[in-house]
């Protein structure tokens, strides 16, 4: 590699087969021992509108997307018109013979405020490019290397060769010749992306075999029209063990391991691969037990019986989850008022995107913190734990069922699209790191001789919990306020202890859980400027830190996992040190900041925030930082990077 | 040791308005889960919110008073990872055909192992009168600042087209009939919809007990009064599908026995089919070990807490490096 990384990207109508185009160039890099990052960005859409997979790989870990593309690999017009300005010096571009003539006016699926931004470029600079042609003449002329492929007609010749008479047929299979222009100009070992294509058609063999056709055909013609690109990929040994993972599956794993056996759902992007993915796998080896276990999961007719449906089911002892993004989140929230308020241990996987309303369905969005601390009328105890990249939402996903079970109230995982969508490399998630605390839960033996009271009045607010249907006992649960025996009592001494004991309970929660599950602290605890955030912009901040340090910058970081119950103390030590308070999150009123402002009377000094529907890059949060850092910045910056 | 009637009952004060339908109606319920033998502690009674939803304290086995409308999916959670319990779902007219139309209608397509009671006496109680979504149209019950401007729903109808497996209409002053129709209900292999007539004396003047019993129109020979409810197997009537090829020619004449209303009300069983799948059946066939080993009975530890779930297959599809050999 003549670069320290590697950016591929692939873009092309939805429907068109760039999903699976990154996800095999993924997977082949991953096989080469390279660490990879990969990002998914698409409309709201089922065919025809511009979508692309940001791909990053590099010999050490990525953890996010910077702001240039190396080689850009284009399956349609609209994709190099879209995208030719991020090509960075000295990058490629893969595009189809055939588009070099369309007229850029004519594509009509770039809409009106594209236009605005890409008029105003052409006059800065000064050109008037007619069709895809011209406009990648002028990249060339700032060393951009062009490489028109004649898809059909290597198309045309695979279709001889294995006696399809239909093109159409084959339109397919366009991902594969681009993936092996790509590859051959890399320089990459063809048997990587072969074993790629293996893993991903697994089973399906003349599909395989008619890919391996393809990506040979594509290596041929790539070694023998083009001279070689100027950045190379190479292999790196390992003997690590890695995967190669998506947001959505890492908590459908973790969920698996934490004990979930009923998870309920209803249609929602992005949350709804996670639920799809637990059903493939609904059927559970089990290490200790002769029997099998399970997962049911449940496809409700709406987001409230979704809740309300997995509280009936953590009613009866199961560890039972519901999987939504914000519009579903909204009307579940009568239902976690219930769960709050019978001290139930439901759990609750909360995708953000773009809000509010329908919003950016498909983007990344960091806007709900708030909601999840506040949602539902009354007051009544919660926790949320926020993830910040991929590795996290596995742990954490097991882990929120032990504080939902614990401290017996809802738990919510904040998740968002950024990780949701993306792909990463990781080395081997490791069970043996997770624990099941599943609190004070009884079970028959415990309430033969005594009459149960399931929300017996108690020091720490707890009362011991026992599964509905367990033998020798009954109880009541009502919405209303109750009595220790969950009976309606409208009595202000009811009233006023038993609020207070679910309230002591987030106290409890409070003093018991340690620090190191509620914050990742990151650099030197005595630097002069502190970084807090939370959720996926983790990976951005990582880097942009990195970069700072090399060059003499000293920065510390708080990744806030637990926004509440706050870790009040440790934030206000580590705050009562900095010079430079930064908060950096993605979205617009700085959601966290007010949260810390609030609770521990500090004022960030810097806000760095983003909202464009694009989750952060690092080299837009490395400038905004380092600004900071040289009082060039004023307080406020808004990051805007990504197509 | 055989359950008495009073080991259901609870010590808490039933707070309906006297010579409310629901006394009828937990009554007739004591009764039927006496008759049944059910130990209280496998028994759920789900319940969501009204006049209706404060029954299950009044009855000594697991109660769950949920929210309005939304009994269905929280009966349906417990009893999916629970399969042993005897679940029932109590629901207002309004909590379950209005507020919670949605799953009740969607709760057909499942046809998920319970019994489901919905008391209909076209107000809402607790709210001080408001009309019901069974309220006639034109109609103007008591609190009604003007005659209803909706036309009712039909719940035996709705229920019938929502592809429930067992549909029914009980009364709520004929318990003994009421709680045949709820043991019924209980033993049908699915879900078993029990629609209760319920009189609200305090605010719905229109459909009384007397109205109900026919005291305002006597029979001219003896003077006595012609109750309008009438038991539909006595009719000889029969709604039960015993083969598959029954299923369609039932189904119409429930769907046409259910448009009775006024001067004829009938009650008993409208239409039974067991032939229809329990969403139970359904799931065992993708997981054969369900039923001997459901969500709420696994074991997900070990006794230092290590999760007993191997992820091996998922995460050697997912592997990309470090392979042995």
């Amino acid at each position: 590699m003549t670069r320290d990384d590697f950016v591929w990207m692939a873009g092309g109508p939805q429907g068109s087969g760039v999903d699976s185009a990154a996800n095999i160039f993924g997977r082949a890099c991953c096989y080469g021992g390279l660490h990879v990052y990969g990002k998914r960005e698409y409309h709201s859409n089922i065919k025809g509108l511009h979508s692309y997979f940001q791909i990053r790989v590099s010999a050490r870990e990525v953890r996010a997307d910077v702001e240039r593309v190396d080689m850009l690999c284009a399956f349609d017009a609209e994709t190099v018109v879209r995208h030719i300005w991020e090509v960075a010096q000295s990058g490629g571009v893969i595009c189809d013979a055939e588009a070099l003539g369309t007229r850029i006016s004519d594509i009509l699926t770039l809409p009106p405020p594209f236009w605005t931004e890409f008029n105003k470029r052409l006059i800065e600079e000064g050109t008037k490019p007619q069709t895809v042609g011209d406009l990648l003449r002028e990249a060339e002329r700032k060393k951009v290397s062009v490489y028109p492929v004649p898809y059909t007609e290597l198309l045309r010749s695979v279709a001889q060769k294995i006696g399809e008479e239909k093109l159409s047929r084959l339109t397919r299979m366009l991902n594969v010749l681009a993936l092996g222009v790509s590859f051959a100009l890399a320089d990459y070992p063809k048997q990587m992306v072969e074993r790629a294509i293996a893993a991903i058609f697994s089973g399906r063999q003349r599909i395989i075999d008619m890919n391996f056709l393809a990506l040979g055909m594509a290596y041929d013609y790539t070694k023998s029209k083009f001279d070689g690109f100027s950045h190379k990929l190479n292999t790196f040994q390992t003997d690590e063990k890695r995967i190669f993972v998506q947001g959505t599956q890492a908590v459908a794993l973790g969920k698996l391991l934490g004990g979930c056996r009923m998870q309920t759902y209803y249609p929602i992007t992005p949350a709804a691969d996670e639920s799809e993915y637990l059903e493939e796998n609904q059927l559970l080896e089990t290490t200790s037990q002769q029997t099998e276990g399970s997962i049911i999961v449940m496809q409700t007719e709406d987001e409230i019986a979704a809740i309300n449906m997995a509280s009936g089911a953590a009613l009866t002892g199961t560890r039972a989850a519901t999987s939504t993004s914000g519009p579903g989140f909204s009307l579940m929230v009568e239902g976690l008022g219930w769960a709050g308020n019978n001290e139930v241990p439901v759990v609750v996987t909360y995708y953000q995107r773009g809000a509010p309303s329908t919003g950016l369905p498909t983007r990344h969005g960091q806007s709900d913190l708030r909601f999840v601390i506040h949602a539902s009328h009354g007051e009544f105890p919660r926790i949320v734990l926020c993830s910040g990249d991929i590795e996290e939402c596995f742990y954490d996903a097991a882990r929120v069922f032990n504080y939902a079970e614990r401290y017996q109230m809802p738990a919510i995982q904040l998740i968002d699209k950024a990780l949701a969508n993306s792909n990463k490399s990781y080395a081997l998630f490791n069970p043996d790191r997770v624990r099941i605390e599943r609190g004070q839960l009884l079970s028959e033996a415990d309430v033969k001789s005594q009459e149960y009271r399931r929300f017996k009045f108690t020091e720490s607010g707890l009362s011991p919990r026992l599964p509905l249907g367990t033998s020798g006992a009954v109880f009541w649960c009502t919405g209303y306020e109750h009595s220790e025996l969950g009976h309606i009592s409208e009595e202000p001494i009811d009233r006023t202890r038993m609020l207070e004991k679910r309230m002591k309970k987030l106290e409890t929660a409070d003093k018991e859980i340690p620090i190191e599950e509620r914050v990742n602290f990151f650099g030197d605890l005595d630097a002069s400027s502190t970084i807090v955030s939370w959720g996926s912009p983790k990976g951005a901040i990582v880097e942009a830190m990195e970069r700072l340090r090399q060059e003499g910058y000293k920065i510390n970081f708080i990744q806030v996992r637990m926004p509440h119950p706050l870790p009040r103390e440790y934030i206000a030590e580590v705050l009562g040190r900095a010079k430079k308070k930064i908060i950096i999150e993605g979205n617009y009123s700085a959601q966290l900041a007010g949260i810390i402002r609030e609770q521990t009377g500090i004022i960030m000094d810097y806000c760095v925030l983003k909202w464009s529907g694009r989750p952060m890059y690092v080299d837009e949060v490395y400038e905004a930082v380092k600004s900071i850092i040289q009082d060039k910045a004023p307080k406020r910056q808004v990051l805007s990077h990504g197509a | 040791m055989a359950l008495k009637l009073s080991d259901y009952r609870t010590p808490v004060f039933g707070d309906w308005c006297p010579g409310c339908g629901n006394f009828g109606i937990l009554s007739a319920l004591h009764m039927a889960l006496t008759d049944l033998q059910l130990p209280p502690s496998k028994v759920a009674i789900f319940s969501g919110v009204g006049c209706h939803s404060k029954l299950p304290h009044l009855v000594n086995t697991y109660g769950v008073e949920t929210l309005h409308g939304r009994t269905l999916p929280f009966a349906i959670g417990a009893k999916l990872a629970n399969p042993d319990l005897e679940v029932l779902a109590v629901m207002g007219d309004g909590d379950g055909l209005g507020i919670g139309a949605g799953h009740f209608v969607n709760a057909g397509r499942r046809n998920v192992d319970m019994t489901v009671l919905i008391h209909d006496n076209g107000v809402y109680g607790l709210t001080k009168g408001q009309a019901s979504p069974t309220l006639r149209l034109g109609l103007r019950t008591k609190a009604l600042p003007k005659p209803n401007i909706n036309e009712g729903i039909n719940p035996i109808a709705t229920a019938l087209a929502a592809g429930h497996t067992f549909i029914a209409r009980g009364y709520a002053f004929d318990t003994r009939h009421l709680k045949e129709m709820i043991k019924a209900g209980i033993k049908h292999n699915g879900l078993a919809v029990i629609i209760v007539q319920q009189p609200c004396p305090t605010y719905n003047d229109i459909n009384t007990k007397e109205w109900y019993g026919g005291e305002d129109r006597p029979d001219p020979k003896t003077g006595k009064p012609v109750p309008r409810v009438y038991r539909l197997e006595e009719t000889g009537y029969d709604g039960v599908v015993r083969k598959p090829e029954e299923a369609f020619t039932k189904h119409i004449a429930a769907l046409t026995k259910a448009q009775e209303w006024g001067d004829k009300i009938p009650i008993g069983i409208f239409y039974q089919n067991e032939m229809v799948p329990t969403y139970q059946e359904r799931i065992s066939a993708r997981i054969p070990t369900y039923l001997t080993n459901p969500p709420s009975k696994q074991t997900i530890s070990d006794v230092e807490g290590r999760p007993v779930t191997s992820l091996g297959k998922m995460l050697t599809e997912l592997q990309v490096t470090g392979f042995e050999g």
